[in-house]
């Protein structure tokens, strides 16, 4: 029998995403059972389940490593995989924002500090803008570059805005909005196209039923 | 000299297939110098996978560069005739990977028909492009679209410079939820676009589809063109599963006409990519078109694990006696078997049998069979 093999981003996400993999008749119950187990197969549903680090989701998809995948919108902009987009899932919906301290003030005159992860959406945006900035990748608690001078703005994901909040950074422009996405391997989506396509109509009415 | 076939990887002997094949049908080969002036792939910088060129300075100070790209060399070689000219190549390009963002030696055979190309030749490429899928593999699906007819398309609805840039992306990246948006913001019909990224596993739905949310105009020209292409390649009594997939049109900067893809089961990436490029034939103030396709063998070489079961077959361990360990190998591998001599057993080696020179004569001192 043919199996799909499916990449699910570890965490909060990836279980409300496995749940309505489930409820699309993609189940596999062993995935729930508390071990440190990173692969799950339920060969009579014809399914393999793989959780992986939400920002690799793109990489085995794209490598063929996994046929599918669920990856934020934020790392297909910032890593720009060869792969289908087949659906938004509506999930984990938040937005890439500049975000600075509350009193700053943007001086077209000197060059912008930007300090960010995501350095390709960062790029691309001020590019647009024809801004002048000096790009700062960071790996993690970009919220402090401002307050220690590092940077002038920041280039990050705000869901709730709470994290800016308490460090006295406030969002300021948005970039762009993210949610999770379904993303397909595009030869898998040749010769597994019926399963496929299974799966994206199944999760495509639950994400009807959810609005 | 006799070949051992069975010594070539899987893109060596692909590469003799399908040089082959395109000799039968007419095609010759054009061979081409490592080296190219820089200038040339500067100025058409847009045709080029990758932004990226090895360069370097030759010893009279001109700026040369490693071909990144054959297609340009072949179109820069050929001349405005009469007459069609069909060349083959097989060559070695250096260009970024998409993946690693190094630069990478990519192995390449395609082919190219350039000069007065009618429906006949673009039909004759694509059944070569099938042709060419079957030599390389058993389970392989070819997926077609056509520019022109996105265009036509792209033109009926006035979509502006930059809203074709966005659309395109999302039609390649079959995105339909984000295209509707795009749409819905533009004031543009969203069944008018999304048509393009729908899955049709049935052709003939395909251009239902099409049909009806297009009614007359230069959209529907180019449909019964590529429908025309289409059915001509379907009665080919070929293995290879072919696909109407609109959203396989790249940047769709320099093609003109149908494009296409081949794909292998297990092989994640494209591994045959062309199309009719007349556009990039204009912009290099040629007034012939031209159509044709690459192979990328290292794509099949990537993923071609080896499943032998042993490195070699024998393992001789000799002595003192040079002299009889050099007529022993001889006897052994006379009869096409490979024979490795060593002083003791390599580490790591998979070997069918090991074998001793000994003063009594030759002892096996383990099989593995």
């Amino acid at each position: 029998m043919e199996m799909i093999n499916v990449a699910l981003p570890k965490g909060r996400l990836g279980e409300k995403v496995y749940d309505m993999f489930e409820k699309s008749g993609f189940p596999c119950p062993s995935i729930k059972e508390p071990n440190r187990k990173l692969i799950f197969e339920n060969e009579a549903a014809g399914v393999r389940y793989f959780w992986v680090k939400p920002s690799d989701v793109a990489i085995y998809v794209e490598r063929g490593a996994a046929d599918i995948g669920v990856a934020g919108k934020d790392i297909l902009l910032e890593y720009e995989p060869d792969v289908y987009e087949l659906l938004d899932l509506n999930l984990g919906k938040c937005r890439m924002a500049v975000a600075a301290k509350k009193d700053f003030r943007d001086d077209p005159n000197s060059t912008l500090r930007v300090a960010t992860k995501f350095t390709n959406i960062a790029s691309r945006y001020y590019a647009e803008k024809c801004r002048d900035i000096d790009i700062i990748k960071l790996n993690g608690s970009i919220e402090i570059a401002p307050i220690l001078g590092l940077s002038d703005v920041i280039v990050d994901i705000v869901e709730t805005g709470k994290t800016l909040l308490e460090n006295d950074l406030e969002p300021k422009e948005t970039i762009l909005p993210i949610s999770a996405r379904l993303i397909a391997n595009k030869s898998s989506y040749k010769f597994k196209n019926e399963l496929i396509e299974r799966v994206r109509l199944g999760l495509k009415e639950q994400v009807k039923t959810d609005d | 000299m006799a070949i051992d076939e069975s010594l070539l990887k899987r893109e060596e002997a692909a590469v003799y297939a399908l040089r082959s094949l395109y000799r039968r049908f007419g095609y010759t080969q054009f061979k081409m110098s490592k080296f190219e002036e820089y200038d040339l792939y500067v100025r058409n910088k847009d045709f080029l996978v990758s932004d990226g060129i090895i360069t370097f300075t030759d010893t009279n100070g001109r700026l040369k560069a490693l071909k990144p790209d054959v297609t340009l060399s072949i179109i820069n070689n050929s001349k405005d005739s009469d007459g069609v000219q069909k060349l083959y190549y097989n060559e070695n390009v250096y260009r970024i990977s998409g993946t690693t963002h190094t630069y990478k030696e990519i192995m390449q055979t395609g082919l190219e028909c350039i000069g007065h190309i009618g429906l006949f030749e673009v039909c004759e490429v694509l059944s070569l492009a099938v042709k060419s899928l079957e030599t390389v593999a058993s389970d392989c699906a070819l997926e077609l679209s056509h520019v022109g007819l996105i265009e036509a398309a792209f033109d009926e609805l006035k979509l502006s410079k930059e809203l074709r840039k966005a659309v395109t992306a999302f039609i390649n990246a079959k995105n339909t939820d984000d295209l509707i948006s795009l749409c819905e913001q533009n004031g543009v019909e969203p069944e008018k676009l999304t048509v393009f990224t729908k899955n049709y596993p049935c052709p003939d739905d395909a251009f239902n589809a099409v049909k009806a949310v297009y009614t007359s105009g230069a959209v529907l020209d180019a449909l019964n063109e590529f429908e025309t292409i289409f059915n001509v390649l379907s009665e080919l009594s070929s293995a290879v599963k072919l696909i109407v997939d609109f959203s396989c049109i790249g940047t769709m900067s320099y093609y003109s006409g149908v494009v296409f893809k081949g794909y292998i089961r297990d092989i994640p990436d494209a591994v045959l990519s062309g199309g009719q490029y007349d556009k990039l034939m204009k912009k290099l103030h040629r007034t012939a078109g031209a159509v044709g396709f690459a192979v990328y063998l290292d794509e099949l070489g990537r993923y071609d694990r080896s499943n032998a079961e042993f490195d070699i077959d024998t393992v001789l361990l000799y002595g003192d006696d040079i002299s009889a360990a050099i007529k022993t190998s001889e006897m052994l591998s006379s009869g096409g078997s490979s024979v490795m001599v060593a002083k003791e057993v390599p580490k790591d080696l998979r070997y069918r049998q090991l074998l001793k020179i000994t003063e009594k004569g030759l002892e096996t001192v383990n099989g593995n069979d």
